[in-house]
């Protein structure tokens, strides 16, 4: 099971570590630097490295690397998930996970991994249960102990812990009872130099904030459930009427959570909201090149898109671009050689285009490989798949809850090769 | 305020004041310090002088400050064993105290200090805790079993624990049983003979019904327990499979994981015919997708994994080709992988969109990608045979493109395509020509001096081209090297006028100016193969070549199935099975799948009957070992060595004739010109100095000629035809093996009145078409109480019918008197030959390449020999021992065989030192031979 976790930041320094058997010397993270160095780029550090008596498995969250150190055969996904938890409840806790926060709360952290560990088995990764054993700091309350001497410990065993909703506290109450879905869609798709579609699918999430107070039983139906085929539920979720019924009926955990996950895959028609025009092309035996795209709406279902921003890695030898927007502004860094164009909105009266020179290394032969478009955007108020919330209904509560579903759809990994 | 400033220090030295602050009477201020404390700990500050004063803060009502001061003991308590101690008393309260979260609090932490002297008084609360009322504590308890059984597990099992945890898997509480058997496994993983996890259909169905309520971390543990159980026939299995599939839908990919795992392993039981088969195959296919829209470590994971299901059941993934298509931003690790997997999946179907997007690729940024982009359009073409045309036609694109590596890269992709499929393109070989200046690499220069060498006869200009390389021929990577001169070899074969000299020149240069031994070996073999008889040289060196496939980069199948099993883990990440990389090698147990169970059996067609087997459909393909590319090179001399036109062709010649004339034949009235002295004495090897009679075939064959002298064993003569039943004449009898010649040694005796004459011999067929050799000869009439030894030659031509038993021999004898049958079994090891000894890379070939079903075992007892000593008997038998290898205490022998008509039976024979039974394993093609086989190893080891 887990041994050890050494928190890293970009710079190569450990400043944390957390030991839950015995003492593991710091200089096992010599094999993990090496793989670093070897790696050029942090991303590509790969996530299990061996080293003659332990493996080090790595996750890369937010500029920090939680690097874990086994020592027997343990199952790697259970380890990267477990390390993204912990990444989740420090951000859920703190606000963020950065070093910054991580040392200025190092108390409440080394609480924290102790209540979530131990002997390397995990013991209480629900938030819900956390918050009640180990409360978050907040300005108020860290002035409060100050005075009063209390603390930040909950003393009596957190209600959730061995009841068979192991997610949800006892006793939850809340003047204004609500609960809210957001239906979050995200396209991933390559498309081609020609515009066809190479590769497109559809990664949903149905986020829900739910504020009721006692034990709510709810269930979520939908106007064309049939679109979920390959889905993830929280654990609050009874599979077995989803099966029969195709309905979702839970217990919700107290707060935000991730009710479900799902995939609509390339079988079922993607829509692709946009399209874009281009045309960069580089000269052989000389030192410039074109650079022109033009972006346009395509299957948007009537929506306005928006929040829409290009990011092109442009090859090595490229030295500085000299372009002109119709609207919104782009930068280009001469250092990583990303351009990034951020558009704003379509309007489909006057498209939004980027055109101009690009200026290469003299002397250097002409770039390979042709640049990928990565792009971002956004519609409000459309799950691009077609999914619909059809009603929600609440048992086991007398009160009225408010409730509500927004949809939105954003680009994922969203490239155009060209 | 905020924690960081736990790590300001002051000049008077952090020690001191701690110290200080630690012992104030006021609460805040110790508070305070501890966290002071704590802070400099997590950042691996030693702070472990404060030992004293930090324990003197535990007794508080303060959870907090009680929990941090337990975090300080964890850490130090093993630097300060002594002053440990002093915490004991507040421990042994605290397991009493009323609240269950310090109840649980106490034991837990006890358990992490490990430090001896405690571990005695966490014995009494321990089992308190284990049988407490609160679930929460329970479940505390049951990891705090591992823990001590990690510090002392003679004191865990004396107590008893192991019993009381055993217990808990029939607890209530779904967390508790979860805890139980995660705590249950780590124990046994450090004791694999010990059957702690005992499954049972009851205690199967228990963690079932825990897996739907547990927390998410506990439904890995019992998913990955589940994995364990082997259930007793399909329905079982079935049963398993329906609740564990709802997993499948969990948020958590390691749950998905771990339920692959299990389906995977258990699908195994279930008959293909079964609807719920191809429900189970469906449902697969979507979770294992999902994993590849998480975070590019779950990725990376997840990919290592769908490998290996990919190569196991690849019909699950065929239509998702899609989603293994790479972004450009992908971490790299998880590029390659995708590009792996891609390949994998790769079908007339989809070959042109796969093909569309590995060109894609190769116009990519990194160049590691873009190489293994460009290698596996190479390997499309070999596994796809529509595409190779289209494939070729990429890599051309791609070698215009000019850019080094990648034309590199194509050159050596090409080279493996011709060896697929030889004379089909050979027309690219004048664009593959054009680039040779720019190869730099080893692998892509050995790879185009190959395919000159190949084509030697289409290139005009072959001979130049070669030559050029000659010109730095010591600067040369030994890969080049050894390329060079096959290829030189090669063109002086197909075109022998015109190349005299070059060959001369890469033979000397090989032979005289290198100090590589390889090199040198290649070059005086090729010396002496063409001065000796070019015509067999021709048939060697130009022999045809075995087609590669693309099986070759696959995982052999029963190291894929042992993988399957092992879905999820560290194994399935590196692609080893853990024994080949967990530490010390302890608590591995070797895990299999389950073989399809008897009741669906019957319901099978023969073609899906093999589970795990792989099909034995592929005649003309070498699986080669290890990694393809480097294979190829060697591969040229390696097949004619067995080659019938060899022996045929075999000259009778002294050793100083060898080198000198033969080659006239070739180059008709040229001088070969004799090679220089030092070649004559460093290419004959002792014991080819005297005259070879067998010319050729000795060459390669350095082992032979080690056949044993002492000859097979030999049982002592017993009764074949009593007296009654012949009248008089009575026959006694036994079967030899002697330096290759089989014999049946008589003893007749005339048990009759009269005189005997006119002895004559037949032999009914048999199934390895035994006969006699030579007219029995019995000099002289045999008189009344006469008796007359005589030997029998044998030999293997006679017409063959298959017997039953298989080793029956039916026998007519005749005298003057009359006819006599009789029949007599024969010992199967007479008819094990010479040359039974397989090379080893062989051995392990055809051993995966047997389907499991042909394998056999048996017990051979009360044998109490030593390896050593069963070895050496069962070699002078001519079982030959391949390799040996030590496990667990026990010694695996690695035998193989062969008996006269050429089957080849491969055995594994595992002694365990002080125990007087050994276990056979046995494979043949032919898996009737193997009880006879067995006899023949009962009889040898026996005696």
């Amino acid at each position: 099971m887990i041994h050890s976790l050494f928190l890293i930041n970009c710079s190569g320094d450990i400043f944390l570590e957390k030991h839950w058997k015995s003492v593991v010397s710091q200089s096992v993270c010599d094999y993990f630097f090496e793989a670093q160095e070897k790696a050029a780029d942090v991303e590509n550090v790969p996530p299990v490295i061996s080293t003659p008596h332990h493996y080090l498995i790595s996750i890369y969250r937010d500029k920090l690397f939680f690097v874990s150190v086994i020592q027997t055969e343990v199952p790697p996904l259970f380890v990267i998930e477990f390390l993204h938890r912990v990444a989740d409840t420090f951000q859920d806790y703190f606000g963020e996970c950065s070093e910054a926060a991580i040392k200025d709360n190092v108390v409440i952290v080394y609480e924290l991994l102790e209540e979530m560990l131990d002997n390397g088995f995990p013991l209480a990764t629900e938030s819900n249960i956390l918050k009640e054993l180990i409360k978050p700091p907040t300005i108020l309350r860290s002035v409060v102990n100050s005075i009063t001497g209390s603390s930040n410990v909950g003393d009596t065993l957190p209600t959730g812990q061995l009841s068979n909703i192991p997610w949800r506290r006892a006793g939850v109450k809340y003047t204004n009872n609500e609960a809210y879905f957001d239906v979050v869609e995200e396209i991933d798709a390559i498309i081609d130099k020609s515009g066809s579609t190479v590769f497109a699918e559809i990664q949903g999430v149905i986020d829900a904030c739910i504020k009721l107070s006692g034990m709510p039983d709810l269930s979520l139906s939908f106007m064309n459930p049939r679109l979920l085929d390959d889905v993830s539920f929280h654990p609050c979720i009874r599979f077995k009427r989803w099966e029969s019924e195709r309905v979702l009926s839970f217990i919700p955990p107290d707060g935000n959570f991730r009710l479900i996950s799902y995939r609509v895959s390339s079988q079922n028609l993607v829509a692709i909201p946009v399209y874009v025009k281009h045309n960069i092309s580089f000269k052989e035996n000389s030192s410039c090149g074109r650079f022109d795209i033009t972006i346009g709406p395509k299957q948007n279902m009537g929506k306005t898109i928006e929040g829409i921003t290009v990011t092109v890695h442009m090859p090595k030898v490229v030295l500085n671009m000299n372009l002109t927007p119709t609207q919104g502004s782009y930068t280009f860094d001469p250092v990583t050689k990303v351009l990034a164009w951020d558009v704003g909105k379509i309007t489909p009266q006057k498209l939004p285009s980027l055109k101009g020179l690009v200026n290469l290394q003299s002397g250097a032969p002409k770039p390979e490989e042709n640049p990928s478009l990565n792009i971002q955007f956004k519609i409000q108020q459309l799950a691009i798949s077609g999914l619909k919330v059809n009603r929600l209904d609440m048992y086991g509560e007398k009160y009225k809850p408010f409730k509500g579903v927004k949809y939105v759809t954003k680009a994922g990994k969203f490239q155009v090769r060209t | 305020m905020t924690d960081s400033k736990y790590f300001t220090t002051t000049k008077k030295g952090e020690i001191f004041e701690l110290k200080a602050e630690l012992n104030s009477d006021k609460k805040e201020k110790k508070k305070e310090a501890v966290k002071k404390v704590i802070a400099s700990m997590t950042v691996g500050k030693d702070v472990s002088a404060l030992f004293p004063d930090v324990v003197n803060c535990m007794q508080t009502d303060n959870l907090e400050l009680k929990k941090l001061v337990y975090l300080y003991l964890m850490n130090y308590a093993k630097s300060q064993p002594d002053m440990a101690i002093m915490a004991v008393n507040t421990f042994v309260k605290d397991c009493e105290d009323p609240n269950p979260l310090i109840r649980a609090l106490a034991v837990r932490t006890m358990g992490c200090i490990r430090v001896d002297k405690i571990t005695e008084y966490l014995c009494e609360p321990l089992r308190k805790c284990l049988k407490d009322e609160d679930p929460y504590v329970r479940k505390t308890a049951a990891v705090c079993v591992a823990k001590l059984h990690d510090i002392n597990a003679q004191l865990v099992e004396d107590q008893g624990f192991l019993d009381t945890l055993k217990d808990l898997i029939s607890d209530s509480n779904p967390m508790v049983v979860a805890n139980a058997v995660a705590a249950l496994s780590e124990i046994a993983e450090s004791h694999p003979s010990s059957n702690l996890l005992d499954l049972n259909p009851q205690s199967i169905n228990k963690l079932l019904t825990a897996l739907n309520e547990c927390t998410e971390w506990g439904q890995i543990f019992i998913l990955d327990c589940l994995a364990n159980y082997m259930p007793k026939d399909d329905r079982e299995a079935q049963s398993i499979c329906e609740r564990v599939t709802p997993r499948l839908s969990h948020a958590n990919s390691a749950v998905v994981l771990s339920a692959v795992k299990v389906l995977m392993k258990f699908m195994e039981m279930l008959s293909k015919d079964l609807d719920y088969y191809g429900t189970l195959l469906k449902k697969l296919a979507p979770p294992l997708v999902t994993l590849l829209s998480a975070e590019p470590e779950l990725q990376y994971v997840a990919l290592r994994n769908i490998n290996l299901i990919v190569q196991k059941r690849p019909e699950i993934l065929k239509h998702e080709m899609k989603v293994f298509f790479v972004k450009y931003n992908d971490p790299i690790y998880v590029k390659l992988e995708k590009l792996d997997i891609m390949i994998r999946l790769a079908s007339q179907a989809n070959i042109a969109q796969v093909l569309a997007e590995l060109k894609e690729y190769a116009t990519e940024v990194d160049v590691d990608f873009v190489r293994k982009a460009v290698r596996a359009i190479g390997r499309c073409a070999i596994k796809v045979e529509q595409s190779a045309e289209r494939c070729v036609s990429t890599l051309l694109d791609l070698i215009q493109t000019k850019v080094n590596y990648v034309v590199q890269e194509a050159i050596v992709v090409i080279k493996d395509i011709f060896r697929k499929y030889p004379n089909k393109y050979e027309s690219v070989i004048a664009t593959l020509c054009e680039n040779l200046d720019s190869l730099d690499e080893p692998e892509a220069r050995a790879a185009m001096i190959w395919i000159v060498g190949e084509y030697a006869e289409r290139i005009d200009n072959a001979d130049e081209l070669l030559e050029s390389f000659l010109e730095g021929f010591h600067d040369e990577s030994t890969q080049v090297q050894l390329q060079l001169l096959t290829a030189i070899v090669k063109l002086f074969l197909k075109k022998p006028t015109e190349t005299q000299e070059l060959v001369q020149q890469v033979l000397s240069l090989a032979t005289q100016d290198s100090d590589n031994p390889d090199l040198r070996d290649r070059g005086y073999i090729y010396w002496r193969l063409l001065s000796t008889d070019p015509v067999a040289a021709k048939e060697v060196v130009l022999a045809e070549k075995p087609l590669i496939s693309e099986e070759t980069d696959l995982i052999e199948p029963t190291l894929l199935d042992e993988l399957i099993c092992y879905i999820g883990t560290l194994a399935s990440v590196y692609h080893k099975p853990p024994s080949a990389f967990v530490e010390g090698g302890r608590g591995v147990v070797h895990k299999s799948l389950p073989p399809r169970t008897a009741s669906s059996e019957s319901t099978e067609s023969p073609e899906t009957a093999p589970a795990g087997a792989p099909s034995g459909d592929q005649p003309d393909v070498i699986p080669a070992q290890g990694d393809l590319l480097g294979d190829l090179l060697n591969l040229d001399l390696g097949p004619p060595v067995s080659g019938p036109p060899l022996a045929a062709s075999s000259v009778q010649m002294g050793a100083v004739d060898l080198l000198g004339g033969g080659l006239d034949s070739l180059i008709g009235d040229t001088n070969f010109g004799a090679p220089p002295a030092a070649v004559t004495t460093a290419a004959t090897p002792a014991r080819l100095g005297a005259p070879i009679s067998s010319g050729l075939s000795d060459l390669f064959d350095l082992t032979s000629g080690v056949g044993t002298l002492s000859g097979s064993y030999v049982a002592p003569k017993a009764v074949w035809l009593p007296a009654i039943k012949a009248k008089g004449l009575e026959i006694s009898g036994t079967f030899t093996r002697q330096v290759g010649s089989i014999s049946m040694d008589l003893q007749l005796t005339n048990k009759a009145l009269q005189v005997m004459t006119d002895f004559a011999i037949q032999f009914n067929r048999n199934s390895f078409g035994l006969a006699p050799a030579a007219p029995l000869q019995v000099h002289a009439p045999l008189s009344p109480n006469q008796t007359v030894e005589l030997s029998l030659p044998l030999n293997t031509v006679g017409s063959v019918m298959k017997m039953e038993p298989l080793n029956n021999l039916q026998v007519a004898v005749k005298n003057n008197i009359d006819v006599f049958y009789f029949s007599t079994l024969y010992p199967l090891h007479v008819l094990f030959v010479e040359d039974g000894k397989m090379d080893r890379q062989m051995f392990l070939a055809t051993w995966k390449d047997i389907p499991n079903e042909n394998e056999a075992q048996f017990q051979i007892r009360d044998c109490p020999l030593n390896t050593e000593a069963a070895s050496n008997k069962l070699q002078s038998s001519n079982i030959f021992t391949v390799a040996k290898r030590s496990v667990e205490g026990q010694d695996m022998l690695y035998q193989s065989l062969k008996l006269t008509n050429g089957i080849w039976v491969l055995a594994e024979l595992r002694i365990q030192p002080g125990n007087p039974s050994m276990t056979l394993s046995l494979k043949c093609r032919a898996p009737e031979v193997s009880q006879h086989v067995y006899q023949a190893y009962e009889t040898i080891l026996k005696n």
